[in-house]
């Protein structure tokens, strides 16, 4: 301790200052500089304040106020009633908070696991990083939602399972990412100076490496939780996630469908929601992944990556001379 | 006689005729080889995974099928009809002997009762789910084509016309149609062609039993809409990137300053360099439906694997459950190595013999 006590210092005071809230801060105002950005956090916004406020002005949820779809504006409320006559404003309020927290529990181990792994096979090297992304190969190789709902279906249906499950199906994106973003940074000079230094390898990973993972970790964090709440959603509509007495948005569509034709408000209000929580979260997580990308050095090899649709546009073929050729005939 | 390896390699790749002797030894060849084998591997291990997230987790299979009100005793006998009582990677090994020579069990679900495993009259899980597959192919490759052309079509249209309304505005839709559920997407689409607006197509697609979705076309129109919806953005994108990118260089410049009319320019000059990232991510929707079809095809009711597997998971049937997780696996495995050969075909610059 004592013998490295002073040298990282004197280094980290001559490297890029790698101030943690500094680069997170500068992240979040470039894409909150942007009008993709502006908007999506606005709308995310909107839907999360429903969503965790919305309970405080719901009637009972479950209660019954007559008939079966009743038309809006009876004793059901102003959306009117659902598929057993309850009203579906009140559970609309009441629908939404269940979602956005599993899926933040699930985002939040998706985060730590992928880095974890990610980290480690990027350092440890060799059998460790073959076996960790052998791993990753594996998870990828059975969509998401099929997995989540294989785990469920010999269970059952529990909230964390749900989070084991979703977290498991985006950790390797994660891992991918970091892997790559790890090796990146691992091969600049000042992090291979430290090293030389005689930096214990734990303490070059910690003080050095981990502040540089920071902003495509940001990235991940907001582009997972956007997959996630999508995931987290589509199980509730199959049946598999929250259990139907509970109000929940996806669950309230799959009950509510067969009265289209008589209240069209209980499967439109939480599409509606569902719909404008989605976009907003995607948006504002792609205005970080370009926020990213233009904020230096530490973002270019991570961003192919992270914005998953892209990254194949990044194709390693110039245009040929061949192409010339036959273009001037 | 065919040349030594090393002659090989140093040829140039233009000279495809004389090639034929050793085409295996082609770089091609041994990607596929190579990602074959990885992919081999990969599936076991998924195998593995399938298995032991079915049955061995608690709440196993014998409780599964029973409920959890099952007595211990009647839990107790149907684990040792279903062989429960033997090691687990002795049961594994069995299991996977049989999956790999196509015989996934026999269905639990009611129409044949607990306790007939092993019986031969009861229905095979692969016949019982094979019948679906072509309703889940018909879906997939109608979306693939659609989505596919349309994507091509207008992310070209968009990039000729830079900055302009159809390009904006398609960039402003196709953000908001990427970021969509599918089951809200498809919810959309029920409200708006089957119920509240208009009723031109059916809400759900019952097919009656033994029929193809092939005769009933208008049962297909609303679930490949759906689809489309979701999976055209992604082409859409990236053809209008690889397109802008394309038109910025040189050549294309040149071929302009010449004469050649638009029309040529995209199809014959740009669109062919354009189209290796287009091909990737044709190939990642493919594998995006391979999972998408579930939500898809539970909300129309629609006869294919998907809701095949959301009826086997609520019924808990496990042999139908692990048989379709690793059909579609496979299909996953296949498709990647098929993309990665095709951005190879296309991409002159590796135009290697073709097998």
């Amino acid at each position: 301790m004592s013998a490295n006590a002073t040298t990282p210092d004197v280094i980290a005071a001559k490297a890029p200052r790698a101030g943690v809230g500094g680069r997170a801060g500068r992240l979040l105002r470039g894409a909150l500089r942007t009008r993709r950005g502006q908007i999506g956090l606005l709308l995310t916004l909107v839907v999360v304040g429903i969503a965790f406020l919305g309970p405080l002005f719901a009637g009972n949820p479950t209660a019954l106020h007559g008939g079966p779809f009743e038309a809006p504006g009876g004793q059901a409320g102003a959306l009117g009633g659902d598929s057993l006559g309850r009203s579906v404003l009140d559970r609309v309020l009441d629908g939404g908070w269940r979602i956005l927290l599993i899926s933040a529990a699930a985002t939040a181990m998706a985060i730590v696991l992928g880095s974890v792994a990610g980290v480690v096979a990027a350092y440890r090297g060799g059998f460790a990083d073959t076996v960790i992304m052998r791993t990753v190969d594996v998870l990828l190789g059975i969509p998401s939602l099929v997995f989540v709902l294989m785990l469920l279906s010999v269970v059952g249906s529990h909230a964390w399972l749900v989070i084991v499950g979703v977290g498991l199906t985006q950790a390797p994106q994660v891992a991918r990412v970091l892997r790559a973003a790890a090796q990146d940074v691992s091969e600049r000079d000042y992090v291979k100076a430290v090293a030389a230094w005689g930096v214990p390898p734990r303490t070059v990973i910690r003080r050095h490496v981990i502040p540089s993972l920071l902003t495509p970790l940001m990235v991940e964090c907001a582009l997972r939780l956007s997959f996630s709440i999508i995931l987290v959603a589509s199980l509730s509509f199959l049946g598999l996630g929250t259990q139907p007495p509970t109000a929940d948005w996806g669950v309230m569509i799959n009950e509510n469908r067969v009265g289209l034709a008589q209240n069209v408000w209980g499967v439109l209000a939480p599409a509606i929601l569902l719909a404008t929580l989605a976009v907003g979260t995607n948006m504002f997580s792609d205005a970080i992944a370009r926020a990213n990308l233009s904020s230096g050095p530490a973002g270019d090899p991570t961003l192919q990556m992270a914005l998953s649709a892209s990254n194949v546009a990044e194709g390693d073929e110039p245009v040929g001379l061949e192409a010339i050729d036959e273009g001037s005939q | 006689m065919a040349p030594p390896a090393t002659a090989e390699v140093q040829r140039p790749p233009e000279s495809e005729e004389e090639e034929g002797a050793r085409w295996w030894q082609s770089p091609i060849a041994q990607m596929v080889w190579k990602r074959a084998l990885l992919g081999i591997l990969t599936l076991v291990l998924i195998a593995v995974i399938v298995y032991f997230a079915t049955t061995v987790l608690p709440g196993d299979a014998a409780t599964a099928i029973l409920g959890q009100s099952a007595t211990p005793a009647r839990v107790a006998k149907v684990e040792a009809e279903l062989g429960l009582e033997q090691p687990v990677v002795q049961r594994f090994v069995e299991w996977f002997g049989h999956a790999i020579r196509g015989d996934f069990g026999t269905s639990l679900s009611a129409a044949a009762p607990v306790g007939s495993h092993g019986g031969s009259a009861k229905e095979a899980v692969t016949k019982l789910v094979n019948e679906k597959l072509l309703n889940s192919v018909v879906l997939i490759g109608v979306t693939a084509i659609v989505s596919t052309l349309l994507g091509i079509l207008a992310g070209m249209y968009a990039a000729f016309r830079r900055d302009g309304v159809f390009d904006t505005g398609g960039s402003v839709a196709a953000l908001i149609a990427s970021a969509l559920p599918e089951f809200v997407v498809a919810i959309f689409v029920v409200m708006l062609f089957a119920v509240n607006v208009f009723a031109w197509f059916p809400a759900l697609s019952l097919l009656p039993p033994g029929e193809s979705i092939l005769s009933h076309l208008n049962m297909l129109v609303l679930p490949v809409l759906a689809l489309v919806i979701v999976t055209t953005p992604y082409v859409f994108r990236m053809t209008r990137g690889a397109m802008i990118e394309v038109l910025d260089t040189d050549y294309v410049e040149f071929a302009r300053m010449k004469g050649v009319s638009p029309r040529k320019i995209a199809f014959r000059h740009a669109l062919p360099n354009a189209l290796a990232p287009v091909i990737q991510v044709v190939g990642l929707n493919l594998l995006y439906l391979a999972g998408g079809i579930v939500l898809v095809e539970a909300i129309f009711s629609y006869p294919g694997v998907g809701l095949a597997l959301v009826e086997a998971i609520n019924g808990r049937d496990v042999p139908t459950i692990q048989y379709i997780v690793l059909m579609l696996a496979v299909f996953y495995v296949i498709l990647n190595i098929v993309t990665d050969v095709g951005v190879l075909l296309v991409t002159p610059r590796r135009r290697y013999p073709r097998s």
